[in-house]
């Protein structure tokens, strides 16, 4: 299917990743690879915050493609995904009708010309379909549509095409790239998970946790790096409602930096825990846990 | 290739997978695309198309380790004792050269204690070659394994540990680090953390060797079925493992977002509510007096009142256990919640709840601390009952659905089941859930019949599946 492959080897999705400074592991970087391989879109699950709608924007930048996203919610429905029909201006063009009838124009000129792609106002998932240049389609949140609605997203996703009553099939001119992420927030189809590579994205490994604070918070100092992602490592062992997230643990770092600390003692911890967790129970748990 | 494919993915299936026609053509081609002799690719190639659940992971894992832990060159057990034994010496006669200790000689020459000194060094200092090193040696020397035995890795598993004596090192590390100098005791902690993590991957080490051994002396297939155990969802709560129950436990925190998101929405695109005859005259107007477009009031389905009445006698404890808190985490779904629990004697629980976040907490608090026993502290559904319904029976109102939980072993005494009747009578729904396999119920002293006629359904409870199945119908 994908004719010319975007990506060398694993390797170079790696590095192209880490280009922009986002650091994959291997994992990530072999569903990547094999997506554009394979030609298939990539479901990505995990908890929040754990880069899962970054990585899709990473891929877009690493590859110079253009994001188009769809954020998925309840009630989304065809006007909104796929495409709609110009109805205003499809009335103007009937009321200039009128007058055209004076001079002995007919209606079935009209008919077809009104649902023409001149009157098509097209939304984002036929928006990628049609782009000529390089896309990357991210499809945020998938698992806030209902059942029902998933089904508008099987065609695109196993053969990367459109139908459009009065228009017929609207295919691909080059194969998108195509993220979806989900919250886990309910079971997805198995129709929609077979058309899928999987990949799941958990917290990060000790190592890979403190590369990413360097790289993205690039004054912090190794030593206070190292300290953080231990930190993080030992309250995410806790049993806590909501485990801190990379994105909080950058946060952290950030604060860290800003009040100018080196080295974390307990109590400056416990000060800020705040910004790391946030439920006050969790708080409470890895005080307690932290100063013992 | 092909073959060795197939067989691997039919015992996924085996193993409870759900892996279709397509996910198995997408693997071979996805395995094209990928140099074979990249053992961690390979996996991933083989996992992104294959598994469709985090949950399922781990299955996946074990099955891949199984199969495909022969087929690295770094994995030919032959050969590579002689391999780690150089490495050894290498590393050995470094350490000799900082020491100026005349020790020297192969590790198969090293002595238990000289051994245990390494594998110290080695945590301390967290070098994973020499880690994985020692994982080897002491599974040969220890785990005692002996060919064409039928067993699982278990037991090897526990011999090697218990020779490694991880408990001690630990204890020893820690003493030394804070030996070492003044260390805070968020350093102190920090410490500990490392220290356990390394354990820990030296336990997998040691894991995973014996699994190479076994794999290598009784071949893939004989050995993914020794191994097969139960995805999350399927494990049965009255023989779950220590393991398993934690991993139930984490299972249960995604199941119960999932259950109140799904509850909710039901209530809100469920059904229309009743036609609103104001609106739909005013509407009327615009056709003339027609009332072309019905106009409905807005749905206002009632939220349910739930009381439980679970039985947390030892047999089954484990069981109400998730139950309570999978009833509790989806507390906002429902109006009220009430709970009791008994053995013999009954006690409300109710408060042990209110303004707590921590549900595991709670039910921890339950099990402890409510007063159930009566008399001898063996069930007696009867009178529990019986008490519960002096007290409390005029709590129950239409709007409540009573959840009774149990394996109503009722140790022969008086089954008061009439009391059930008189329940469902007021009550508006009387659900039974028994956590036994339904081929066991009404055998020795079970007596769920007796009581399940009187109730609108009783259901069959094992796991998390059953569980998730049911409070689908909860409404």
């Amino acid at each position: 299917m994908a004719a010319d492959a975007r990506f060398e080897s694993v390797a170079a999705v790696r590095d192209g990743l880490a280009g922009v400074d986002y650091l994959a592991d291997d994992g990530i970087a072999g569903v990547v690879y094999l997506a554009d391989r394979l030609g298939k879109p990539v479901l990505v699950e995990g908890p929040a915050g754990t880069g899962k709608t970054e990585l899709a924007k990473s891929v877009a930048k690493m590859s110079g493609a253009r994001l188009i996203r769809l954020q998925c919610y309840e009630g989304l429905d065809e006007s909104k995904a796929l495409y709609e029909w110009n109805y205003k201006k499809q009335l103007l063009r009937i009321q200039a009708q009128r007058v055209q009838e004076a001079e002995g124009g007919t209606w079935t000129e009209v008919e077809e010309d009104i649902f023409s792609e001149d009157f098509l106002l097209t939304r984002p998932l036929l928006e990628a379909i049609r782009a000529t240049e390089p896309v990357v389609l991210l499809i945020d949140e998938v698992d806030r549509v209902e059942v029902e609605t998933e089904a508008l997203l099987l065609e695109i996703l196993s053969d990367y095409q459109v139908s459009i009553p009065e228009l017929g099939t609207v295919e691909a001119t080059q194969i998108p790239l195509v993220f979806l992420t989900s919250n886990n927030t309910r079971e997805l189809s198995e129709a929609l998970k077979r058309r899928c590579l999987f990949l799941h994205i958990d917290y990060p490994t000790l190592e890979r946790e403190r590369e990413i604070v360097l790289a993205k918070v690039p004054a912090i100092s190794e030593h206070l790096a190292d300290e953080i992602v231990r930190i993080v490592r030992s309250i995410r062992s806790l049993e806590l409602k909501k485990s801190p997230s990379v994105s909080e643990t950058l946060d952290w770092a950030r604060t860290l930096l800003l009040l100018g600390v080196q080295t974390i003692d307990a109590e400056q911890a416990k000060a800020t825990l705040h910004i790391l967790l946030k439920y006050q129970s969790d708080i409470a748990k890895a005080t307690k846990e932290l100063s013992s | 290739m092909l073959d060795l494919l197939n067989g691997f993915v039919s015992e996924l299936r085996a193993a409870g997978l759900p892996v279709s026609l397509t996910e198995n053509l997408d693997a071979m081609e996805a395995v094209r695309h990928i140099p074979l002799e990249d053992r961690d690719a390979f996996k991933y190639a083989l996992a992104a198309t294959l598994v469709k659940s985090n949950a399922h992971w781990k299955a996946f894992e074990t099955v891949f380790e199984v199969y495909f832990s022969l087929r690295g060159p770094e994995f030919k057990v032959g050969e590579t004792d002689e391999d780690l034994a150089e490495l050894m010496e290498k590393i050995w006669s470094e350490q000799e050269q900082q020491q100026q200790e005349g020790q020297g000689g192969a590790m198969e020459g090293l002595s238990p204690e000289e051994l245990a000194k390494m594998l110290y060094k080695a945590l301390m200092e967290g070098d994973q070659a020499v880690l994985q090193a020692i994982a080897r040696q002491a599974v040969k020397r220890y785990a005692g394994m002996e060919p064409g035995r039928p067993v699982g890795g278990t037991y090897y598993l526990y011999r090697t540990l218990r020779n490694l004596d991880l408990d001690g090192v630990l204890e020893r590390l820690m003493e030394e680090a804070r030996a070492s100098g003044e260390t805070t005791s968020l350093e102190e902690r920090l410490l500990k953390d490392e220290y356990e993590a390394r354990i820990n991957r030296l336990k997998q080490e040691v894991e995973a060797e014996i699994r190479r051994r076994l794999v290598a002396d009784r071949g893939a297939e004989a050995m993914a079925k020794t191994l097969r155990k139960p995805l999350p969802e399927d494990v049965d709560f009255m023989h779950a493992s220590r393991e398993e129950l934690l991993a139930l436990r984490k299972a249960l925190q995604p199941l119960t977002r999932k259950l109140a998101v799904r509850l909710a929405r039901k209530r809100r695109h469920g059904r229309k509510g009743p036609l609103d005859f104001r609106n739909t005259v005013r509407h009327s107007l615009s056709y003339g007096g027609v009332p072309a477009e019905p106009k409905f009031k807005f749905p206002r389905p009632a939220k349910p009142e739930i009381i439980v009445l679970a039985d947390i006698s030892g047999s089954v404890a484990a069981f109400a256990r998730f139950t309570l808190h999978l009833v509790y985490a989806i507390s906002g779904q429902f109006s009220k919640v009430r709970s009791w629990v008994f053995i013999d004697g009954i006690d409300e629980v109710t408060s042990y709840f209110e303004g707590v976040e921590d549900i595991a907490e709670a039910v921890h608090r339950v099990n402890t601390e409510a007063d159930v026993i009566w008399v001898d502290g063996h069930s007696d559904y009867g009178h529990a009952f019986e008490a519960f319904w002096k007290e409390h029976g005029r709590d129950i109102t239409p709007k409540t659905t009573v959840l009774l939980l149990g394996d109503a072993r009722n140790n022969y005494h008086a089954s008061n089941a009439w009391i059930i009747a008189e329940m469902r009578k007021k009550a508006r729904h009387v659900y039974w859930l028994n956590p036994e396999p339904r081929s066991y119920w009404d055998t020795g002293d079970s007596i769920v019949g007796e009581y399940a006629t009187h109730c609108d359904g009783a259901w069959e409870c094992r796991n998390l599946r059953q569980l998730e199945r049911f409070v689908d119908v909860l409404d």
